[in-house]
Formats: structure tokens, sequence, C-alpha cells
């Protein structure tokens, strides 16, 4: 009955975060579990109103934070937010008036803090090691790159956690990806996603929270661990984790929301004793060379869809499963593909770097960099992921950048990646996206979406077709 | 909520692995009220075409499935994005049970919150009443979540897991938040001690 009834037994990073947010934990299995951080976006007004109707309060306002980022508009925003006019305004303005009735923190359209909530929570030292972190949104798994156990939520969920700073849940399995050696040249955390996505299947990690392990990982920085772990929902998987070390602990101190001073040194002690102990033992296995991946692409409207950027179409007739075959012609009819095509001669219509994925400094800095001196050949945007990366960018010239070769340089949001701002991809139009979600209809109705890391989709924008960022870099 | 034990209901089968929720409801609709309603944007872009018109292929527009109560997915059902909204447009459209093989995880949790059943069959079983309830449109099939079992049109029996705490909530059409706010003493003690041991942790103010 006890949380921690297994103390003496070798435990991985994720058992001991989620028992010790053991509330309570019934004969049956179902506990409840003790939230942290509850992160919450417009999208979530569904839920105040079902708490409103019920006469319930918000328990616990100082561990909720708000920010608008689904609905809000990528241009027009030097303006105050009282001068805007956009669709859907009315939703953006619900999360203010619901949060002042309910006493949480708003980083609101004029906030300098604004941004993607799964940007802004690691950037503003939020997410921290051993927390438990929720928000009703799949990629809530981002944060676990901190060494937190985050997972996205449906909205009666958050209604749940507005009135008890509680969920229930059954304790998901352990799943561990080792992954061996170090990335190659311009090859990007995205890649290596990508490819354990394309090798486990997008139900592969159900039923798991994946602990990522290896030199690879050790040796990523936090951003880079941050896109890892956002895509882990993109496998299936209840969160992702990395285990916080010295990188995590540089990342973290001196942030907003971080602990100081006496406070800092004990955080700290707390957060070395996280690491899975040695022997721990996970329910499921993978391993992964990293140094064997290639810039990938996705072909299909799947994220498992995807295969090394000098690879061809697959083709279906290949496929000897029947249900894959069927799946496969599906995919690339909508796609507009044919079997056999290489990769690289596929033509793209426009290009999108943004969304919680790919839309940090790093992103920006690595795709600026191949973007220098060239010019886009088709409409190209980069919608950075906070207004504080926005405003980083700027610092260092990469709006300059950007803009002298053509691109759209806009404001913080969740924008093309889910569209429902208005910042969609045309019917029938391709567009090299490094967001998270290659699904049917994702980015606009009948839109073709090609996954990729943001060098990969600044190389493609500049030739105007999916391209080997390795050997445009190489020219340089 | 209403209490789920029993349902005999006519089965429609979707044989579409990875199945997301952007296909059970688009984003565009997510910004209508929850009173609203989300039945008839269920599915929408693959039952709609272009100007409006039911695509006459697509499953659901099939008269034989007009009553069904019961979708029978394949693997991957309601992977992606967290949007309650595809299980509301399934229930608001009538549906009460979807059997697969499995789901995704955010979906399947938002099911029980909405009085629909999610049932995981292996995917050979899931296969075969699929093809059963495609070959001959309007066979039933009786769902027992007292017993966890399945009954096909074939007459063959298939019991399913599910998670004790879940399936008591949905016998008894238990009130979740309520049932959790009975328990206030017990956070707040939780809450006490773990707020000491870890004081950086303890919320940020307004």
């Amino acid at each position: 009955m006890s949380a921690n009834a297994n103390a003496d037994a070798a435990r991985t990073l994720f058992d001991k975060v989620w028992s010790r947010h053991a509330v309570i934990v019934r004969q049956d299995g179902a506990t409840l579990l003790y939230i942290d951080v509850h992160l919450i976006h417009e999208v979530s007004r569904p839920s105040f109103k079902a708490l409103f109707d019920r006469n319930l309060k918000v328990r616990r306002p100082d561990r909720t934070l708000a920010t608008p980022d689904h609905y809000v508009p990528t241009l027009g925003r030097e303006q105050p937010a009282a001068a805007l006019s956009y669709p859907h305004r009315e939703i953006v303005e619900a999360l203010t008036a619901n949060t002042h009735a309910t006493g949480i923190g708003l980083f609101g359209l004029d906030d300098a803090r604004q941004g993607i909530v799964h940007v802004i929570g690691p950037e503003q030292g939020l997410s921290q090691p051993g927390m438990v972190i929720v928000c009703g949104d799949s990629h809530t798994s981002t944060h676990g790159a901190l060494g937190a156990f985050a997972f996205g939520i449906g909205n009666s969920e958050v209604e749940h956690v507005f009135a008890t700073q509680t969920l229930w849940q059954a304790k998901p399995r352990n799943m561990r990806v080792t992954l061996d050696g170090r990335l190659g040249a311009q090859v990007h955390s995205k890649d290596l996603i990508l490819a354990l996505i394309a090798k486990i299947g997008a139900g592969g990690g159900a039923g798991h929270v994946i602990e990522y392990a290896g030199e690879a990982v050790r040796s990523m920085s936090i951003e880079s661990r941050l896109t890892v772990c956002n895509m882990s929902i993109e496998a299936g998987a209840r969160a992702g984790m990395v285990a916080p070390d010295e990188v995590t602990f540089q990342y973290l101190s001196g942030r907003p929301f971080a602990p100081s001073g006496a406070d800092w040194d004990r955080a700290l002690a707390h957060w070395r004793s996280l690491p899975s102990d040695d022997g721990a033992v996970f329910d499921t296995e993978v391993s992964l060379d990293a140094g064997a991946i290639a810039p990938m692409v996705t072909w299909g409207t799947s994220p498992q869809d995807a295969l090394a950027i000098t690879e061809s179409v697959p083709d279906p007739a290949r496929e000897p499963a029947l249900e894959r075959r069927i799946e496969m012609q599906r995919a690339l009819e909508y796609m507009g593909l044919i079997p056999g095509t290489r990769l690289e001669a596929i033509e793209i219509d426009r290009v999108f770097i943004g969304s919680c994925t790919n839309s940090r400094i790093e992103d920006l800095r690595a795709a600026a960099k191949i973007v220098q001196g060239a010019r886009a050949a088709v409409p190209s945007v980069v919608v950075p992921g906070s207004t504080p990366v926005k405003r980083q960018a700027e610092a260092e010239g990469l709006d300059r950048i950007f803009i002298a070769a053509g691109f759209e340089w806009r404001s913080a949001g969740c924008s093309m990646c889910v569209g429902i701002n208005g910042d969609l991809v045309e019917p029938r139009q391709r567009c090299a996206s490094t967001s998270n979600r290659n699904f049917v209809g994702r980015q606009g109705v009948d839109a073709r979406t090609h996954l990729m890391s943001p060098v990969m989709a600044a190389a493609a924008a500049i030739t105007g077709r999916l391209t080997d960022v390795r050997r445009l870099a190489g020219e340089k | 909520m209403d209490p789920f034990t029993c349902l005999e209901a006519i089965a429609m089968p979707l044989s579409i692995p990875n199945v997301d929720t952007d296909q059970i409801i688009p984003a565009r609709f997510l910004a209508r009220a929850r009173s609203e309603g989300f039945g008839d944007v269920l599915f929408h872009d693959l039952r709609f075409a272009q100007d409006g018109s039911p695509k006459p292929d697509f499953v659901i527009n099939r008269r034989e499935f007009a009553s069904a109560r019961i979708l029978i997915g394949d693997v991957n059902f309601g992977c992606g994005s967290s949007r309650e909204h595809a299980v509301w447009a399934l229930a608001d459209f009538g549906f009460r049970c979807v059997i697969a093989p499995s789901f995704g995880d955010i979906f399947r949790n938002n099911c029980f919150k909405n009085g629909l059943l999610p049932v995981s069959l292996p995917a050979e079983r899931a296969a075969m009443l699929r093809k059963l309830v495609e070959n001959r449109p309007g066979l039933s099939i009786q769902v027992d979540l007292p017993k966890q079992t399945i009954i096909g049109p074939d007459g063959a029996i298939d019991s399913f897991p599910i998670d004790f705490f879940r399936k008591r909530l949905l016998i008894e059409g238990v009130e979740e938040i309520a049932f959790t706010l009975g328990l206030e003493a017990s956070i707040r003690a939780f809450e006490r001690a773990y707020e000491e041991e870890f004081p950086w942790s303890r919320g940020w103010g307004e």
C-alpha cells in the first residue's frame, strides 16, 4: 500500500518521481497523483466553464500558469493586444478573464514572457527535475527533458486538476531508449526522434514512459533534449524523460522560477538523487545508433513514415502486410507522391520553421546559418516559440538574416503547426515543416506536410525542394 | 455521468490504423462551445466532400450503420492531440463503445470521463469483428462491462482487460471530481509534507 514499498529495489527515474507524488495508492492500483505545475492555454476554455458550472474553485492558482498560444495572431503584434483584430479573439480574451477570476498567473499577449506553453515552461525555469507537470496539450511530454514526469491531459482532467491539484492515474510501464554514439554534422535531435518513431512505430511507446539514455543524449543541450521528449507522444508514449545532469542544472540556474540561494542547494541535492539506479529494470529496452542516423524527412501522414533524405518514396507493392499496404497507398495518394521518386526530387510550396518542437533559439541559430546569404525559393515563415526567443534572435541579428533571405519573421505562437489562428497551408500545397505532426489535414484541409529539422527546412526553403542539408552546408 | 453496464448495439467498422484525433475532429472546430455539440463534425474531412456533401463510400454515411453505437477501429485509435472534443464528437454522434487493438493513452483516459467505453481486443479478433460487420452490415455486438466480455455476431465470447477503478466509476456513474474532493484531507496532508520537503516547488504566487 505504501508508495515507497519498493524503496529498497533499484528504481528508475520515472519510478522515483511517480512514487513521491502518490497521494493515495488504492488496492486496485489506481493512484491519486499530486501535480506540481499545471500549465494552461486558451484551448482549456471548456474546463473553466465546467468548473464554474459546478461552482468549484481553482484549488491552487499558485501552481497554475497560463499563456495564450494556439489562437494568437503571429502578425501585427507590435500593436497593443487591445488594438488587434483576429479570428477567435474571444477565446484568447476568455483566458484573460478566466485567469483574472481565479487568480491564475497569466503571460498574456502583451507580456514579454508570452509564448508556446512548452517553450516558456523550461525558459522560465518552471519545469524542473522531479516534478509532475500536466497541461491540456499532448506535447506536454516536452518538459520531461528537464527530468520531470510531464504528460498531456484532456479537458475533463484539466478540470479535475483545477479542483483538486491531483489526477487519478494508472502507472505506465518503463521503457528505456539508449541512444549510443554521437550525431553527425547537420544531424539534429529532430532526426534522431524521427528515426526512433520510424523504428518503433506511432504506437510503439503506448502505455510507457520513455527514458532517453546513452551518449547521444548526455552530449545534447537541453533544447535538443526538449525536441526529443516533445515528440515522444508521436511514438504513442505517455511521456519522455531525460535524467537530470550538469547540463540540466546549468540550464536552470538563474532562471526566473528556478530555486535560488539555500533552496538551490537543497533542490540540487534532491535532483542528483533522481537518475535511475544501477540495475533498475525497464519493461522494454530499445537502442539506436545515433551515429548512423542521416537527416530525416517524412513522406506520409504519420510521423512513423520517416526516411533518410537519401532514400526514395517507398513502394506499397513491396509491403507484405495487406493492411500496411493499404495505409501506405492512402498516405501516398493524400501526399500526391509516386513510389520510387527520390525524396530529394520532391518540390515544395512553402516552409514553416516553428512549433513547440523546433522554435527555440538554437533551432533558429542553426537554420539562420544555412539561410545566411541565400534566398528562399518559396514562401517561408519563421515563428519563434516565445517572445523572449524572438527578442534574443533579434539581438543576435538572426531576424535580419531571415528577412534578407526573403523569410517572414513572425511573433510567437503555435501558428502553422495546427493552423487554428489562420496560419494555414493551402489545399494540396506541400510544406516543409519543423512541426511534429504530418496528419491528414493538420496544417489545413488537404495540406501536405513533410516533417524535418530546422536546418533541413532551411535547406528546402533555399532550393525549393527536399534537400540533404549536408550537401548545401558543404558548399558554403 | 450516465452509468455504463451492458450494451447491445449495431457495430460500425473503421479499418484505418492510427486514426488520430485530428481526423476524428479537425482543429478548426475546436472553437465551438461544448453545448453546441460535435456529432455533426465527427470525422468531418473523411465524411464530407469539399462542397459539404456526404462521401457515400465513407462508412459513417452508410444507412446500415446509422444507428451504430459501437465503433470497431484499428491499432493506435485516437492517437495524437489531447483534444477531448474527439470523444465528445463520438459520444454526441451516439457511440458508447469503441473496440480497437490499442488506443492513444490520452484518448482512452478522455473516453472514461464521458461514458464512452474503450475496449482493447487482440488485433486479429478486432480485424475479424470488423470483417463480420462489414460483410453483413447491421449486425450487433454485446458488451458486458461487469463481466468484461464482448459477444460477437458469431457468438464467440472475448474477455477484455480494464482498470478496476475505471470500471467501477463507469458502472456506478461516479462523479469523479466530487469523489476526489471527498479525499481533501488526504490531499492536504500530502501537500503539507511535500511542501515542507520541497519548499522551492511551493508555487509562485500571483
